[in-house]
């Protein structure tokens, strides 16, 4: 009973607040799409939500709670899709069942993205500065240019690589071709859902929150507010950057596994800068470090396109106007004010009209 | 060959402290420490000795080198030349993780505080190394977790508590006044556990009934937690007041040694602050 009547902190409470969000998003579109009233382009936009939700959570654990700047997360996305892909396809007869196969794909694309995401975090951590950024931005586009390239088949003796093509694979006439370089990955079984995607969503929330109140976390934002005053300290900085760093691209590899098993094919090309930015845009725009903003604005900015198709040509200029309004308004302390009052009257006046009623 | 015949004598060692620590090994001993920036030397012939209870001072006008001997003992420079022995062991080679983890914990002239967390986690990061347990741990909030965490939030107030700040330890470090951000910063060196506690002008900022205040403290603080406290002052009623031994620094070395009333009568030191007496001897 004493665990129940504990006082939950602010932070506890806020992290709760965040679930909830999830679930609730989960809940009313799920009904929405049961009764009709989503359409097919809606639908389709779900998966990808969920994945860009995960992207803005991860890339927010480097820029808002480690502060460095990354610029090349969607090659983390890129090296998770394509090794969870090739999971996924190539165990396809040791696997029958889809969620378990692609379960087993979102593990192997956190597992290579975490790697990648090793191999460049510990030289460049060690460095003070944008090293970081410079960095990523030339991984994403060497990640995006081997896989460009890359051709990977599966037969019964395993699964064959090569960076030339097709026929260098030197496969058994049986053989399947996953991956066909500037292609992409053909013919992938579709084996996401959205209550997968929602479960990710969960874990990544559960574990980015947990993470950020516990030791770790508590270190990681030392060095993110004063790096020598954190050495003073005793804390290994490269360390735990390491960590937060690692972590990031691990759950990138996640999602980018779980956006590309949507489609029934996906080439590298998708992966690229602007995908980089766009994510980058969700975590500034949702506030650096802010989980709860991450959510919304990569939710928002991701159906924002599709709504905006009225607009035709004009669809990417008003998306851009849309942009800027929105930083100038959360970025004035009183026109947030003017909002929050709104709203309160509004909902005041709402719930005054049911009382009546 | 008669080396047989040659007797070696132990020579006087040029620290001096405090008699009551007479027979204890020193707790800090500098010997020839230096550093060269390009072709300037910002430190020379650095020596000193630290027992294990003294609060010692280090004085000297702007600009000649005070802060960069903190730098170097707490590796943020490595040295030129010289070695510093931390409790007899050498901190060659270290970095400035390392040396605070051996026992070295400093707080900083322009104030180094975590901002934008709270006084308590502020504190709660100097408890890190004491903290046992990792990340798997805390992100799964097994049963160890909350328990190293209730002993650490305890361990935070207790040490708030010295400065009688427990009351803050919900408030954000950089919303603090000024005076507050220094005393948070002395805990949360403490909390690291030292040996020896560098003071880098904690009395900076201060109003008289706060330096007065922060001298009984200094004192406390070194019977309680029994460590060698080194503080850079400007202050010279605090320094008078509270330091056990003194060394003057100028340009880089050291003019002298000695006790508060030595120090203020030395010559060398007066001339130091206050200039050679040319325009009387023109």
């Amino acid at each position: 009973m004493d665990n129940i009547k504990r006082k939950y902190s602010k932070k506890t409470i806020s992290s709760f607040i965040n679930y909830g969000i999830v679930i609730a998003f989960f809940l009313v579109l799920q009904i929405l799409s049961v009764t009709g009233h989503l359409g097919s382009s809606m639908k389709g936009q779900l998966i990808p939500i969920c994945s860009y939700i995960i992207m803005a959570l991860s890339l927010n654990l480097v820029v808002g709670i480690s502060g460095e700047l990354s610029l090349g997360h969607a090659g983390f996305m890129s090296v998770g899709a394509f090794s969870g892909v090739v999971a996924a396809s190539s165990l396809a007869d040791a696997v029958p069942n889809g969620i378990i196969r692609l379960l087993i794909a979102l593990m192997v694309g956190a597992l290579f993205a975490g790697l990648a995401g090793m191999v460049i975090g510990i030289p460049v951590l060690r460095l003070q500065g944008d090293y970081l950024a410079i960095v990523t931005l030339a991984f994403g586009e060497i990640i995006k240019n081997v896989l460009n390239c890359l051709y990977v088949g599966a037969d019964s003796k395993g699964l064959h690589f090569s960076l030339k093509d097709q026929q260098s694979l030197h496969m058994e006439s049986s053989g399947k071709v996953i991956l066909s370089g500037p292609m992409g990955a053909l013919g992938i079984t579709k084996l996401s859902t959205f209550f997968i995607g929602i479960v990710l969503i969960i874990l990544v929330l559960f574990y980015i929150q947990n993470f950020v109140n516990s030791r770790p976390g508590r270190a990681i934002a030392a060095i993110r507010d004063n790096r020598i005053a954190a050495e003073a300290c005793g804390i290994p900085v490269t360390k735990y950057k390491l960590m937060a760093f690692v972590t990031s691209a691990a759950m990138a590899g996640a999602a980018g596994a779980l956006y590309a098993l949507n489609y029934s094919t996906v080439v590298p090309k998708k992966f690229d800068f602007n995908t980089s930015i766009l994510v980058l845009v969700f975590v500034v725009l949702g506030g650096i470090g802010n989980l709860r903003g991450s959510i919304i604005a990569a939710t928002v900015l991701t159906i924002l396109p599709e709504l905006l198709r009225e607009f035709q040509d004009y669809r990417m200029l008003v998306y851009a106007v849309v942009l800027i309004l929105v930083m100038l308004i959360t970025n004035n302390e009183k026109a947030m004010e003017y909002l929050r009052k709104t709203i309160k009257k509004l909902l005041k006046s709402k719930s005054e009209g049911r009382h009546t009623t | 060959m008669s080396n047989k015949d040659i007797k070696l004598v132990q020579l006087p060692s040029p620290n001096f402290v405090p008699e009551r620590d007479r027979d204890k090994p020193l707790m800090l001993e500098v010997s020839h420490l230096g550093i060269d920036f390009g072709g300037l030397t910002a430190v020379n012939e650095f020596n000193i000795g630290i027992s294990p209870t003294e609060i010692a001072g280090l004085i000297g006008p702007n600009g000649a080198g005070k802060t960069t001997v903190f730098n170097l003992l707490t590796k943020v420079y490595e040295p030129t030349r010289g070695t510093i022995l931390l409790d007899g062991k050498d901190t060659h080679g270290m970095n400035t993780i390392q040396v605070n983890q051996a026992g070295i914990a400093r707080t900083f002239q322009n104030i180094r505080l975590f901002d934008k967390l709270t006084v308590e986690d502020n504190v709660k990061i100097g408890l890190h190394n004491s903290i046992k347990y990792h990340m798997p741990t805390g992100v799964f909030r097994l049963p160890k977790y909350w328990r190293e965490e209730k002993k650490a939030h305890e361990r935070a107030l207790e040490l708030l508590s010295i400065f009688d700040m427990q009351d803050m330890a919900g408030y954000i470090a950089g919303s603090l006044p000024y005076g507050a951000q220094r005393r948070l910063e002395i805990v949360r060196a403490l909390a690291t556990g030292p040996k020896l506690l560098l003071l880098d002008e904690p009395a900076a900022g201060m109003n008289p009934s706060e330096t007065s205040e922060l001298m009984e403290n200094i004192e406390k603080i070194r019977d309680e937690f029994k460590i060698a406290i080194l503080l850079i002052e400007h202050d010279m009623n605090l320094v008078m007041g509270v330091c056990e031994s003194i060394a003057v620094l100028n340009f880089g070395e050291i003019i002298a040694k000695g006790t508060p009333a030595e120090i203020q009568n030395n010559p060398k030191v007066i001339e130091a602050y206050l200039g050679a007496d040319e325009e009387s001897s023109n």
